[in-house]
């Protein structure tokens, strides 16, 4: 046998070559993400620069505007606009709550107990995506129309009354409330949450629900210890998809809303596109960003995930 | 009673499928109406009218192309684009991957109005002229982040001894790339472009602040919604959505039909 | 590369593989002679798999080189090397046939013509009716069989075999254990393979590298380790070993030890240090090579045997044997394995026992090693 193995101690005969792998290969990831991260940057970094410098400029559309550390203007919006924040947070977080109310029981339907069906609900779920959400959206006028059966049928239910206790309808109204504004943000948002939950809900191994029930876990039970705690990642993503574009969103209240119901978005898009008050839209913005950033930041924590890409 | 709580679940789904649809039935039956006054909101009566003329209004289907050929751009450059990093974050090691995992997350963490009006100040500053490709740069730079996200998805589900086996089979960088990674994960790739698709086409918060005087679809149909809704507006908004459930539905049964033939 | 007639000698030397300040493999030196049958044996995470990678091209070492015969392959990056591999599950490319999968290093290699080649191979593998399927239509033994057949059509220098078995079960594996010995025997090429299944290793191999934390234990024909291992951890990891400590009493061609005021013997030729009078030995045997009687029966075994008495603490009835733990002064739970040829009633749990063996059956190790190392991971894996 000419097989002979190294004593362990003994000293390597004659320092063996050291090898280092090539410089080139270890610039072949540099290279893949050139091009992308440069687009990421020049699009998306900098102009959050050039914003930043335009929240602390003064002057006038005829005059031009010149960066004088002007920080009184945050202040100013946020005295000014803080009824649109705060309206903005609780319209995207009600809504953002409904979302999940009303996907969950879509998602678990389609996770578990679909069949055959399984593709034809997803399909339903996601098609909709194709026809324009403002052609969508618009279609809202007509179903939430006054006198309509809808706003009927709610009436006689009583549903308006609550809502109306709430503080969310006027009357027998529902058009240019402000449950007509949440009620076109859950649906705009609904399959953000939707399919999230389901992709996590779909990964659970039934057996572990058969399991659980061997174990004496009546299926509510199951559903609060086993079910519910393995979907917690899609629960996490599938908020943060809803309540981040939510929070921003300006569509619906104008489409659906009355001016007591503008959000923070309205007032951005309006302060850029017609008033043309730049610093203001710019800080206005900040302000949004830095809020949505820190609630995110707070909610991630708590919840635990962090692989949300 | 019995049975409405054993099916408790699947009547709630049902209502949420409902919430969901809706709006699709109304935009399609609208379709078919024939409106009194400028807007398409109360139902008069049944015509085809706008069936037969969906290029009737003024600059529709002009907005229509447009947005078409945006969102085929603006998908072609977010995938390459996106799927080269998604490769350099899965199969290299290197410094910055903590910044650069954080790059690709933020657009995704934040309202899109932040995002616009921002390019819209950096457009501004630059007296970049409004248009085509300042829409077209801003939907590659937020259809980007999904696209990563999807091709990343993909990519590190897939075995990397596949890769091995293939250089171990005499198939250098290039060929390895081309016929087992690139085919392996062209689901990801596929899906992320089909996103980038879909979120292009119908993005209307990005393109409202940077597009100056250009009119995509959904610009249109936003000042439609101020000016007067033609009903050409549902015609396009039916037909989009019925393609689309055909295109899947057609790709299901080819897939099934040639599963089939297979175990044959 | 189709060139495996010239001297087809895999030599490692010096080859190290370093992870930051982990060292998966301390320098090693080894000659894997052309058509043999090699095993690289150990538990998970010993540095076997490592050496196989820089064999194949996949691992670049820290230090030292890989030759193929004469040529220095170092440098070769994995698609240039006469080497081909049969990895662990696998690695079919799913998106492709069974023909296309074999198909796949030829086509690679530029050539044109493949049919003949491919058919031929999956005649050899018996996979006639199975050509057009993808692998995930195919059973486990029928994707190992693939794998096999699209690394061999290449007809490489060396075959490397990383774990190919695991993902059986325990039927097919020893099926496809004698298959594999069948090509290699047919096609001659020289088989490397990576296993942590030592009967496998010793069923297969004609000779075994026995590796524990990136070095070589030993190494050398099956049964030659299985009788003589050299370190606890051999002794350990092949098989069953009944290790005792001992004091040496005299040391000449032949010792004897005492332990518990048992006095045993071995030949000196058996030990794998100098035992000196007055010092420490590990004295092992076992546990197939011990026989077993009754207490009062003491008078039967003949006399120059080693002899232990104890007590039966347990016994397991597995078939073909019986399994015996002893309790004894000596050493507590030896392990005795008593075929099962004339069952003695008298046999078991509490009864008073004598063990003896032959003298020659006994070898000896450096009592400064661990006495446990290499148990525990046997059953990790097993």
């Amino acid at each position: 046998m000419s097989a002979t193995a190294a004593p362990p101690q003994a000293p390597a005969p004659a320092e063996p070559p050291v090898h280092r792998p090539a410089l080139r290969k270890k610039l072949v990831p540099y290279w893949l993400l050139l091009p992308g991260i440069v687009w990421l940057l020049v699009f998306f970094v900098l102009p959050m620069a050039y914003q930043a410098s335009t929240s602390v400029q003064t002057g006038s559309l005829e005059e031009g505007f010149q960066v004088t550390w002007h920080f009184r203007t945050y202040w100013d919006a946020l005295t000014e606009y803080y009824p649109q924040f705060l309206r903005s947070l609780l319209y995207a977080g009600t809504a953002t709550a409904l979302c999940l109310l009303l996907g969950y029981p879509l998602a678990y339907l389609i996770a578990f107990k679909a069949g055959r069906w399984r593709n034809l609900l997803l399909v339903l779920v996601i098609a909709p995506f194709f026809t324009s959400f403002l052609i969508r959206t618009l279609a809202w006028k007509t179903i939430l129309a006054d006198g309509g059966p809808v706003v009927g049928a709610l009436n006689t239910i009583g549903f308006l009354d609550v809502t109306s206790w709430l503080g969310m309808t006027e009357g027998d109204r529902v058009l240019a409330t402000p449950l007509a504004v949440v009620c076109g943000l859950t649906y705009n948002f609904l399959p953000f949450m939707i399919l999230p939950l389901y992709t996590s809900l779909e990964r659970i191994d039934t057996r572990l629900h058969e399991a659980a029930g061997d174990l004496y876990a009546t299926p509510a039970t199951t559903f609060r210890k086993v079910t519910f705690p393995l979907s917690m990642p899609g629960v996490v993503s599938g908020t943060l998809l809803t309540f981040i574009p939510a929070s921003g969103d300006y569509v619906n209240a104008e489409l659906l809303g009355s001016t007591d119901t503008r959000m923070i978005g309205n007032v951005i898009q309006s302060q850029y596109l017609r008033i043309l008050d730049y610093p203001t839209a710019a800080a206005l913005s900040f302000i949004l960003m830095a809020v949505v950033l820190v609630m995110v930041t707070i909610y991630i924590r708590r919840a635990g995930t962090e692989d949300l890409v | 009673m019995q049975w409405l709580r054993r099916n408790l679940v699947v009547i709630a789904g049902l209502c949420t499928l409902a919430y969901l649809i809706l709006p699709n039935v109304v935009v399609t039956v609208f379709s078919f109406n024939n409106p009194t006054g400028r807007f398409n909101y109360a139902w008069q009566e049944f015509s085809l009218d706008a069936w037969k003329d969906p290029c009737g209004v003024a600059d529709l289907c002009g907005s229509l192309a447009l947005s078409l050929q945006i969102a085929l751009w603006a998908t072609i450059g977010a995938t390459v684009l996106g799927a080269m990093i998604a490769f350099a974050l899965v199969r290299y090691r290197f410094r910055a991957r903590g910044a650069v995992n954080s790059l690709i997350f933020l657009p995704m963490a934040m309202p899109e109005i932040v995002m616009a009006a921002s390019l819209l100040a950096l457009f501004l500053n630059m007296g970049v002229q409004l248009g085509f490709w300042t829409i077209l740069i801003a939907h590659v730079m937020f259809c980007l982040s999904f696209v990563v996200a999807a091709v990343k998805a993909r990519v590190l589900s897939m075995d990397p001894r596949l890769e091995e086996a293939a250089r171990d089979l005499y198939a250098g960088p290039v060929q390895t790339f081309l016929r087992v990674t690139l085919p392996i994960a062209a689901p990801g790739i596929a899906a992320g472009a089909l996103l980038s698709f879909a979120l292009s086409f119908d993005d209307f918060i990005i393109t409202n602040f940077n597009s100056g005087n250009t009119v995509t679809f959904p610009m249109f149909v936003w000042g439609s919604a101020q000016r007067g809704t033609p009903v050409q507006i549902n015609v396009i908004g039916t037909a989009m959505f019925v393609i689309a459930v055909l295109v899947v539905v057609v790709g299901q049964m080819v897939g099934t039909r040639r599963k089939k033939a297979q175990h044959k | 590369m189709t060139d495996n007639t010239a001297g087809g000698d895999v030599r490692l030397a010096g080859i190290s593989k370093h992870y930051g300040t982990f060292t998966a493999v301390h320098p090693l030196d080894l000659t894997i002679p052309q058509g043999s049958f090699f095993a690289l044996l150990g538990a998970s995470g010993c540095g076997k798999t490592t050496t196989l990678r820089m064999i194949a091209g996949l691992e670049e070492p820290s230090t030292g080189t890989v030759s193929l015969g004469d040529r220095d392959v170092t440098q070769l990056p994995p698609y240039k090397r006469p080497v081909n591999t049969v990895f662990q599950s696998y690695a079919l490319f799913p998106h492709m046939d069974i023909f296309e999968n074999i198909a796949f290093g030829l086509r690679r290699r530029g050539i044109k013509s493949v049919k003949k080649q491919v058919d031929e191979m999956i005649e050899l593998v018996q996979l006639g009716e199975h050509t057009r399927k993808k692998p995930h239509q195919l059973s486990g033994g029928q994707q190992q069989r693939v794998a096999v057949a699209r690394a061999l059509i290449n007809h490489p220098q060396v075959l490397l075999l990383d774990e190919p078995l695991g993902a059986l079960d325990l039927k097919l594996r020893r099926q496809m254990q004698l298959e594999l010995k069948r090509i290699q025997t047919e096609v001659g090429i020289t088989f490397v393979h990576v296993t942590h299944d030592q009967e496998e290793a010793m069923t297969m191999a004609d000779t075994v590298a026995v590796m524990n934390a990136g070095r070589v234990e030993q190494l050398g024909a099956p049964a030659e380790l299985y009788e003589n291992p050299r370190t606890t951890f051999v002794a350990n990891f092949l098989g069953t070993s009944n290790l005792i400590e001992a004091s040496v009493e005299s040391a000449g061609d032949d010792v004897v030890v005492s332990a518990a005021g048992t006095a045993l013997r071995l030949p000196a030729a058996r030990c794998s240090t100098t035992p000196r009078s007055g010092g420490k030995l590990l004295v092992g045997v076992r546990p197939e090579k011990i026989s077993l009687v009754p207490a009062e029966e003491e008078h039967t075994v003949g006399a120059g045997r080693n002899k232990i008495t104890g007590t039966i603490a347990d016994s397991s009835f597995i078939g073909v044997s019986t399994q015996f733990v002893v309790d004894s002064a000596v050493c507590p739970e030896l392990e005795v394995y008593v075929q099962n040829i004339e069952r003695d009633a008298r046999l078991v749990p509490g009864a008073r026992v004598v063990l003896h063996w032959n003298p020659e059956h006994t070898f000896g190790l450096d009592a400064a090693q661990d006495i446990d190392a290499g148990v525990e991971t046997v059953e990790e894996s097993a």
